[in-house]
């Protein structure tokens, strides 16, 4: 909360502002989207057959699950106070989890189970809060050790070995077409996006975060409840991340114990890659989709070029994946220089 | 750290000085003046050896000791490591990656070979000095999050891990082990003396002028900097010390299990945060100590234990271990905090 950060205006009173081409230059957002492509314009010189339709729709909808759950990270992360949330990634598994048993293969206990499994989701983005406000506990150490509570309470719920499968139903809207040749889960994704952004440039509730996360004694002052605010993200984080969930399972159909794990710091990874800055009060949501795209690109063009596989396992996909998330991070995500 | 220092490293133990009031009077004073975390750590510590003593059979016995401490050292030297990164103002998502590959290095040119211990332990050490080298040139350096930054060079070093050792495996040197699970004069487990050595160590770090300039930095980077502090130095040492310690703690692990797992790395990293918060350091940087650390580790290892001897059902163990550990946390960090004003307030002035 007390971090060093400079404040806004004096990056305004600079003399002469940067132009235009310049600016573009210097933005997460362009910069990320540029990787992007580069990126997959890669994918597509080792491998023709990516430019086809059906894998870019693929491609997208494999990473609409990141950018669903990305979307909660996001706004954890505006809200500043050093704010992140490591749990999202065993909150969507409980709430696929819990889905998959109340639909148990079928659309009869559609509405009943996705409203379960994200009310639970709700209620650990509440306890997250809590620790947070409440407790002052720092939100890294606070949503890690939920990843502790989470997990047990679903080898606890499940006993070791889950049960039940998708629904019908949501099978489709993930899997199968709907309008013009383009999943569901790309529209509600799409859609989500518009929601978001929103919500951050338009909606009070979005100023507010801004406020809160660029400076909180400010924004109390300024007769902002900054701690409803904070509990808002929190909850609105599990809440996302619950959503993704359900949306990996309709995916993959059944469940498993480690569904949501690799999301865990892919999801900050995607946010920080975005332009959204870990100290708060900076970013949007436009940036970690994006962001969500190129890791998801990365990790297919890694796979294409079959960096591994065979006897070294996955090893050098993830030593090149490191690697590559230090040169996109390079170029953009660096703190400011001690000496000004 | 043989870097001379102006005024000569003091001799570790020795007090300050000669002629102060009785030994009595200061402990009680030091007593009165300990920050509240101290307490929280040092009530959470009787409370938990106490609920060992009552529900574990033979605490006290050699052998309950020696496996109890067998069990600490590992888990409170990865705290002790990321309590030097933290106190930097850094943090290390990498620290459990660079323990399983500095470890998966040593047992490969190990194999189970007392001869080649030396080499392997050199090696190993090496190993994570330098992947803590790297961690640091790319925070310091580059001036990338450390958060992501360390993620990422985290999924390097698991990387790396895989590649030297694929799949769960390897096997230590004898002496290595056996020296592990001895007992020094009957009673003392040698993890025990270890863990010692470790915290003296720190004492002495403490001491040196390099322990000074790490609290400078992490407590604030700015004024360290108008103070003619190396910022960027430290904070790059501070990572490679970190690395350096990681690398023991993964040498430990070797010892304490007899065989190297490439897969341990997320959990290591998880506990040695929760142990450096349950022990008090402050994850902003700049407060807290290796000492309270070690603490909150032995603390969470106590409390996995309890889990277990309580006769709590298999499947609940994990949530109620989790329970626990965010109730810990939470009486923790209610107790650092209280000092704190509300962050409304806080650096209203700046």
């Amino acid at each position: 909360m007390s971090t060093p950060t400079v404040p806004a205006p004096a990056a305004q009173q600079a003399p002469e502002r940067p132009s235009a081409a310049r600016r573009l230059l210097r933005d997460p957002v362009a910069i990320s989207a540029a990787v992007t492509l580069l990126l997959w314009t890669a994918t597509v010189l080792y491998s023709p057959s990516f430019a086809g339709w059906g894998q870019v729709v693929t491609l997208l909808t494999v990473a609409s699950f990141l950018g669903v759950i990305a979307i909660g990270q996001t706004l954890v992360i505006i809200a500043g106070g050093e704010g992140i949330d490591l749990s999202v990634g065993a909150t969507a598994t409980l709430s696929a989890i819990i889905a998959s048993r109340f639909m148990a293969g079928s659309d009869e206990g559609f509405l009943t189970a996705v409203l379960l499994a994200l009310a639970a989701c709700c209620v650990v983005g509440a306890v997250n809060a809590v620790g947070v406000l409440v407790f002052r506990v720092p939100p890294l150490v606070m949503t890690l050790g939920m990843i502790a509570v989470v997990t047990g309470f679903i080898r606890l719920y499940t006993g070791g070995r889950p049960e039940g499968s998708a629904a019908p139903l949501l099978r489709t809207l993930v899997t199968g077409d709907t309008v013009a040749g383009i999943p569901g889960v790309l529209w509600l994704w799409l859609g989500l996006t518009v929601l978001v952004i929103w919500l951050l440039r338009r909606s009070p509730f979005g100023w507010r975060l801004y406020a809160v996360g660029g400076n909180p004694s400010t924004a109390y002052l300024s007769g902002v409840n900054t701690s409803a605010v904070k509990f808002a993200a929190y909850v609105l984080s599990s809440l996302f991340a619950g959503v993704g969930g359900l949306l990996l399972l309709g995916y993959a159909q059944n469940v498993y114990t480690s569904l949501g794990t690799d999301y865990m710091l892919n999801s900050v990874a995607a946010a920080v890659i975005g332009g959204t800055a870990l100290i708060g009060g900076v970013g949007g949501y436009l940036g970690t989709a994006i962001g969500a795209v190129l890791l998801t690109v990365l990790d297919t063009l890694l796979r294409v070029a079959q960096v591994g596989g065979g006897e070294w396992g996955d090893a050098p996909r993830q030593i090149i994946y490191g690697a590559v998330l230090i040169i996109v991070l390079t170029a953009y995500g660096r703190q400011r220089r001690l000496r000004q | 750290m043989s870097t001379p220092s102006r005024t000569g490293p003091p001799p570790p133990g020795a007090p300050e000085t000669a002629s102060g009031p009785p030994p009595l009077a200061r402990a009680g004073r030091a007593l009165l003046s300990a920050r509240m975390p101290t307490v929280a750590v040092a009530v959470l510590l009787v409370a938990t050896v106490a609920a060992s003593v009552a529900l574990q059979p033979g605490f006290f016995s050699p052998y309950g000791l020696s496996s109890s401490f067998a069990t600490f050292l590992p888990l409170a030297t990865i705290a002790a490591a990321q309590t030097v990164i933290v106190l930097g103002g850094g943090i290390d998502l990498s620290i459990g990656a660079i323990v399983t590959l500095s470890s998966a290095v040593s047992v490969v040119l190990m194999q189970g070979d007392d001869a080649r211990l030396p080499l392997a332990l050199a090696a190993g050490l090496a190993t994570g000095a330098a992947c803590g080298l790297l961690n640091g040139l790319v925070v310091a350096g580059l001036r990338l999050q450390p958060i992501v930054a360390t993620f990422a060079t985290g999924s390097m070093f698991g990387g790396a891990a895989l590649l030297v050792l694929p799949k769960p495996g390897g096997t230590a040197s004898p002496i290595l082990t056996e020296t592990y699970r001895m007992v020094v004069l009957a009673y003392i487990p040698v993890p025990a003396v270890l863990l010692l050595l470790l915290w003296l160590a720190w004492r002495v770090l403490r001491r040196h002028r390099f322990g000074q300039y790490l609290y400078a930095v992490g407590g604030d980077a700015g004024a360290a900097y108008s103070s003619a502090v190396p910022v960027s130095a430290v904070r790059v040492l501070s990572y490679t010390l970190g690395g350096l310690i990681a690398a023991l703690a993964g040498v430990a692990l070797l010892a304490d299990s007899g065989a190297g797992d490439p897969t341990l790395g997320t959990e290591l990293t998880l506990g040695s945060i929760a142990a450096l918060v349950i022990g008090g350091t402050r994850l902003r940087g700049g407060s807290g100590g290796v000492g309270g650390a070690i603490i909150g580790a032995i603390v969470l290892s106590l409390i996995q234990g309890l889990v277990f001897f309580a006769g709590v059902p298999t499947n609940a163990r994990e949530f109620v271990y989790g329970c626990v550990i965010i109730a810990a946390i939470a009486l923790a960090g209610l107790l650092t905090a209280r000092a704190a004003q509300r962050p409304a307030f806080q650096g209203a002035n700046r």
